[in-house]
């Protein structure tokens, strides 16, 4: 039993990565109506940053992981910018291209500055954060995972609730002409979107990094699509529903790795995804599309 | 106040405003009214900055309003009740009216334009708290027009106000144009129901596939045979 525990808290923590970088896909989708896949690069790169500066550059932690997420919300907004804002009135197709293209623009950057060979990551979490209860040893990884998830994503559901910027990504993401008469600047909320999605994916990245010691210049992809998954799992545009499709995919993966096969979680996760989108096309929370007359 | 100078609109290869020209001044109650498909949404648009037309100007207040990006267009003064309302239907009655005063920092006048909105239109703060989705297709014409008013605007512009409305819900809706005109607000008013928009109209113009064929005192309009004839139903 004290097994299970254990699996299951490092599920839910997995999920909050998830969850954070699931944030960030969903949110541009609801309101700039497209798929970024990028997004799971700017993950790696944020990673290569708090890399550099930790082993590289022997910074302490705390100036390595401000900087990752500094890195993250200037590339996403420098993306955002360059390559999908020209694009605003073309169809969908070319700009999921485009995204696609950047995605491998980013991954074959590090390539060439990092090598392809993965590194080691020495973690942000110091060893005296772990935690016992009773037979269950809870990794200090594990546990600044969760408690900053949990923080992360009660300060962003504030926010877009309460705050005037909120309210304006709320208006931009139902109707951006509609929004736009009420004095919206939907080119500033779409940039403010990418940098609240690109910030959440430096704080991942440094977390991602730090409970699998690793860094590549793939590390982002697979939990880049992973988190996609379970942004569309919730309800792709809910942010509701990418913080609980996040945490369930991890804590399927991670019970799935403990109790059926380490091989088959992947293919489990995904076939959780199809079996709910058959049952419910629009995801746990999805909004059920209003076609516009 | 308001002067749009032979604005020519494309979409695509389709010529939708062919030179179009119109004056609005201040504290009238100007109607543009015509068939579906004649452009009037299209002039509302190009005025808002929704569409951007190839040539001609659009002069509000001396300011040429085709230069000036459309989220900066309500700052001025105008306010557009868009045709199918467009309301926020994810968001409450409340956050929708909130969101019209996007535009006013000063959280004392946003007070008073909700009082005068829920002034002339109780059933919104009877209703302040329901998701607007779920609103009647009255109410949500209602929280389109109170939407915009929280913005405080010199001039409003309402497309089809009385589109899918019942008989008598149109004439609330036409009785609060009204009232908004007599509060001082000028109103350009787009509209098929050509009877209703004459009957509190100052002065008219018609409009026939993208150019203005009929001007005039709205009472003048509403004997002309021809108008009746085409418009009226008679």
């Amino acid at each position: 039993m004290s097994s299970f525990f254990s699996y299951l808290i490092a599920g839910i923590s997995l999920g909050g990565i998830y969850a954070l970088i699931a944030l960030g896909y969903t949110m541009v989708y609801g309101i700039a109506k497209m798929l970024n896949f990028a997004h799971g690069d700017v993950i790696m790169i944020g990673g290569y940053v708090a890399f550099t500066a930790i082993s590289t550059m022997q910074q302490p932690v705390w100036i390595a992981v401000p900087c990752a997420i500094i890195a993250c919300i200037l590339l996403g907004v420098v993306i955002e910018k360059v390559a999908y804002k020209p694009l605003r009135s073309a169809t969908p197709l070319a700009v999921l291209i485009t995204a696609i293209g950047v995605s491998y623009l980013l991954q074959n950057v590090a390539l060439l500055i990092f090598g392809s060979q993965a590194r080691n990551f020495t973690s942000v979490v110091p060893d005296d954060f772990s935690v016992s209860l009773g037979s269950i040893n809870i990794s200090g990884e594990t546990v600044v995972t969760i408690l900053a998830s949990v923080a992360i994503m009660v300060a962003l559901t504030l926010f877009v609730n309460h705050t005037k910027s909120g309210k304006a990504m709320q208006a931009v993401s139902e109707d951006r002409g509609a929004a736009q008469l009420m004095g919206i600047n939907v080119n500033r909320t779409i940039s403010l979107t990418f940098a609240i999605g690109s910030a959440l994916a430096g704080v991942a990245s440094v977390l991602l990094c730090s409970t699998y010691p690793q860094i590549s210049p793939y590390t982002g992809a697979m939990p880049g699509i992973k988190a996609f998954t379970a942004a569309v799992f919730g309800g792709i545009g809910s942010i509701p529903g990418a913080m609980i499709g996040g945490v369930v995919l991890g804590v399927i993966e991670n019970l799935s790795k403990a109790y059926i096969s380490s091989e088959l979680s992947d293919a489990i996760v995904f076939a959780v995804l199809i079996i709910v989108l058959l049952v419910k096309p629009t995801g746990l929370l999805g909004k059920k599309i209003n076609e516009k007359v | 106040m308001l002067k749009v100078e032979n604005i020519q609109v494309y979409y695509g290869m389709i010529h939708a405003i062919k030179g179009v020209s119109f004056e609005v001044n201040e504290g009238e109650v100007i109607a543009l009214i015509g068939a579906n498909g004649a452009g009037k949404t299209t002039i509302l648009h190009t005025i808002t900055g929704l569409v951007a037309p190839k040539s001609g100007h659009v002069l509000f207040e001396g300011k040429d309003l085709t230069k000036i990006p459309a989220h900066k267009i309500v700052y001025l003064g105008m306010a557009h009740v868009p045709e199918g309302r467009r309301i926020f239907q994810q968001l409450t009655v409340l956050e929708n009216l909130k969101l019209g005063a996007f535009s006013i920092t000063d959280k004392v006048q946003i007070e008073k334009n909700l009082n005068y909105v829920y002034m002339h239109f109780p059933r919104l703060a009877e209703r302040k708290n329901q998701v607007a989705g779920t609103l009647s297709g009255g109410e949500q014409q209602m929280l389109a027009m109170g939407r915009a008013l929280m913005s405080n605007p010199k001039i409003i512009l309402m497309d089809e106000p009385s589109m899918g409305l019942s008989p008598l819900l149109v004439n609330e809706i036409f009785k609060i144009i009204s009232e908004v005109s007599k509060d001082g607000t000028t109103v350009l008013l787009v509209e098929q129901n050509a009877k209703k928009a004459l009957s509190i109209a100052d002065r008219a113009y018609v409009l026939e596939t993208g150019n203005i064929v009929m001007e005039g005192k709205a009472s003048e309009l509403l004997d002309n045979p021809r108008i009746r004839a085409a418009y009226l139903g008679e």
